[in-house]
């Protein structure tokens, strides 16, 4: 809806009443008062978000002392680091594991929640709910003590059955099994409830349909449910791939890195260079590395809203 | 109405008039005439223990009529590095802070002198230990004053009855209250074979090898004392020596004696095995035996902490001194500095060390004989050679004696931890030495 007509051929002949009569308009427009009740939020985005992202900009570009400009120096030096890689290359492992496992657990769970009589449902999408309400520095802190290296309840419950005890965040396979298992918990009802909506919105005309047309169960999802689900799907599994590259609580609390560096990822890698380290450039320009991966997501996931709305 | 008319020179006596009240009145003695001051000082984990500080620092603000704040920040999770590292950032925030280890180095150039009030601070305490030093000074200048609070050594602390039935070492009679170690015997030969006979028994020793600082001190401790270092103090590479080699070696056996799961320690993994009384022996400040003494009494009066077992090259004790240091950008800084001589004084030293039950430890020659040692308990005397009092061992930091800068990441990033779980795990000697040398060369990046 336009809500301002153009006419490019009026000239007005006092030029001080035009300007009066141009702003009083500009003030009426529907976009102008949206625009000034955005001011708030935008003046605080770019206040705590650009302005710290464009500081950060500039100190991946200084020395170690911060005293000197070296350009791009800073990701030159750590491109020929092998922890920087070794880095790398577990942020994609641990942010794409643990992106599948959290779409195919909310995927088989919204499923479940589906199926169960509306008088119950909403009991368990509240209780389901419960591991990504508790703020994770929490939540991570009773799993630190579950996989504790002396004390680990897991490993008390599994010697009954004569197994273990398991190194949880002591071997460099397991710490990695245990953070991206963590982060599975705490991530999946988002999942849950973004599918549990998206269900809910197929229409049931469909499935009468593909029954009639002598359907199993599993013709029903491929050709009915995950059509209709793919925008939610595409859409929620690139943004939790932001958000899980960018992750530090889970790693930081329950291993913080270790062993032999062999958890970390961008953001715990660079919190301990730039800040136990003070070596804040370079943490500021392991933290930018994530900046172009986090961009192609954002591309996509722009691309696929805009598809949504064309089809809408 | 009548208004009266000021003439030109009735204008010119008054505005000088009440420019000359305005530049004298900062002088007038009030309440707060020496300003203002902002201190961050860390937290103390001993309850109570920050009300000492806050005391000496309100009798202080009394007398010199200074108006004070204090904000006590914890290092739990990170959170005074993080604070250091945003005002360091932002030219503003505290006037004084708690510099731990490291901290005043990196911050170096942002800090303000104090070797003038050092000088009679060491006139009348004794001299400062070296560890102090390397981390304190740069140059001819003192970056921070250093702090009692939260400065501590991290030796070992041992069980009496475990230590004498299993290792055949009584380190009461090794470490007598009261008089001078008789410790000749106690070398890491000794302490290997100790460490072997409690795993045996069933209450290995719990030293670490995570990526944090105890794991990280007791490592730089044992180096220290094979004379491995692995960048020196004039900035070369000296991994790939035997001096290193030895001591990776020595720390293969050890951790083969050791709990299995060490890899994965971090500060508080010690601190338990001690308390649950799995363990022989720790090493730590006695924060764990503090612990012990409310949660595991049992525990606790058969604890002794004592020194370090001693190497081809020196008995070497791993110490984490703490800096008061004034920022630059302050703009009270001859009050900052006043009050640091205040809070250096023996007697205010004394009353915080006692306020955090012998935990602190002062950095100064002629304070490490102080009454709280002698009295702590029980076991009574358990404290006494906790501050080093006969000097038999060499107070050091991990990575030292590298250039402060670069020892910084040695320490930060664990190296020496990483190079002894490597070596354990299968790799071959010179590669872990490679990798060690890798890492060296990237922390030299100035």
């Amino acid at each position: 809806m336009a809500d301002v007509a153009l006419q490019p051929d009026r000239v007005g002949a006092a030029q001080p009443a035009r300007k009066r009569s141009s702003l009083q308009k500009a003030l009426k427009r529907k976009s102008t008062a949206a625009f000034l009740m955005t001011l708030p939020l935008i003046i605080l985005i770019a206040l705590l978000v650009l302005y710290p992202a464009f500081y950060s900009l500039h100190l991946a570009t200084l020395n170690k002392s911060m005293q000197r400009f070296v350009g791009l120096g800073n990701f030159e030096f750590l491109f020929k680091r092998d922890t920087f890689w070794l880095v790398v290359k577990q942020s994609c492992i641990f942010a794409i594991t643990a992106v599948f496992f959290k779409a195919l657990i909310g995927f088989i769970v919204a499923h479940f929640v589906h199926n169960i009589p509306a008088k119950g449902q909403r009991k368990w999408r509240g209780m389901l709910l419960v591991p990504w309400v508790i703020p994770p520095a929490m939540s991570t802190l009773a799993w630190l003590w579950l996989f504790d290296p002396s004390y680990s309840a897991f490993n008390y419950t599994l010697s009954f059955f004569g197994i273990g005890p398991i190194p949880w965040t002591g071997d460099a396979a397991w710490a990695r099994f245990s953070v991206i298992l963590v982060n599975v918990w705490y991530g999946a009802p988002f999942f849950m409830i973004m599918y549990l909506a998206s269900l809910k919105s197929v229409p049931d005309q469909l499935y009468e349909a593909a029954a009639i047309d002598g359907a199993n169960w599993w013709q029903r999802i491929w050709y009915v449910t995950l059509p209709m689900m793919r925008n939610i799907i595409a859409i929620t599994t690139l943004f939790s791939l932001i958000v899980t590259f960018a992750n530090f609580d889970i790693v930081r609390i329950l291993t913080a890195g270790g062993p032999l560096d062999h958890t970390h990822i961008f953001a715990t890698w660079a919190f301990r260079i730039g800040i136990e380290g003070s070596d804040i450039p370079l943490g500021a320009s392991v933290s930018l590395f994530m900046v172009p991966i986090l961009a192609v997501a954002a591309i996509f996931i722009l691309r696929d809203v805009n598809k949504r709305g064309n089809e809408a | 109405m009548s208004r009266k008319k000021l003439t030109r020179r009735q204008f010119v006596a008054a505005t000088a008039m009440s420019s000359a009240a305005l530049i004298t009145a900062p002088y007038v003695r009030g309440a707060y005439a020496a300003g203002k001051l902002s201190i961050g000082f860390w937290d103390h984990w001993v309850p109570g223990a920050n009300k000492a500080s806050t005391d000496l620092v309100n009798e202080w603000a009394a007398k010199e009529k200074v108006e004070v704040t204090i904000d006590y920040i914890p290092s739990q999770g990170n959170k005074n590095l993080l604070t250091i590292a945003a005002e360091a950032q932002a030219k503003s925030g505290h006037d004084i802070f708690a510099m731990p280890t490291w901290w005043a180095h990196s911050n170096a150039e942002q800090l303000e002198d104090v070797s003038d009030i050092m000088k009679p601070i060491i006139a009348e305490n004794g001299e400062v230990n070296g560890t102090a030093k390397y981390l304190g000074t740069s140059g001819t200048k003192w970056l921070g004053v250093p702090a009692c609070v939260g400065s501590q050594i991290k030796g070992p602390c041992s069980r009496i009855d475990l230590m004498k039935k299993h290792a055949g070492i009584d380190v009461q009679e090794m470490y007598p209250a009261g008089s001078q170690p008789k410790a000749d015997n106690w070398t890491l030969e000794t302490f290997l074979k100790a460490a072997e006979a409690c795993h045996k028994a069933g209450f290995p020793f719990g030293i670490g090898l995570g990526e944090t600082t105890d794991n990280v001190d007791t490592a730089g401790a044992i180096f220290l004392s094979f004379g491995a270092q692995l960048v020196d103090a004039k900035g070369n590479l000296t991994v790939k020596t035997d001096a290193v080699r030895q001591a990776l070696d020595f720390y293969k056996k050890l951790i083969s004696f050791l709990p299995p799961d060490v890899a994965a320690w971090d500060d508080a993994s010690n601190n338990k095995w001690l308390v649950s009384g799995r363990g022989a022996m720790i090493m730590n400040p006695p924060s764990a035996w503090a612990v012990a003494k409310r949660d595991a009494p049992q525990v606790a009066e058969q604890c002794w902490t004592h020194g370090f077992p001693a190497g081809p090259k020196g008995r070497f004790a791993p110490y984490l001194p703490y800096f008061w240091s004034i920022w630059n950008f302050s703009k009270n800084k001859e009050a900052a500095k006043n009050l640091l001589v205040h809070l250096s004084k023996p007697a205010a030293i004394e009353k915080m060390v006692v306020a955090s039950g012998g935990y602190d430890l002062p950095a100064y020659e002629k304070l490490t004989t102080l009454k709280v040692w002698q009295e702590e308990g029980p076991p009574k005397g358990t404290l006494y050679h906790y501050p080093n009092p006969y000097k038999h061992q060499t107070l050091s930091i991990a990575a030292s004696p590298a250039p402060p800068k670069i020892a910084q990441q040695i320490y930060a990033q664990a190296t020496l931890t990483k190079m002894c779980l490597r070596y354990h795990q299968g790799e071959a000697m010179e590669k872990t030495l490679a990798w060690a040398e890798g890492e060296c060369e990237g922390f030299m990046r100035s």
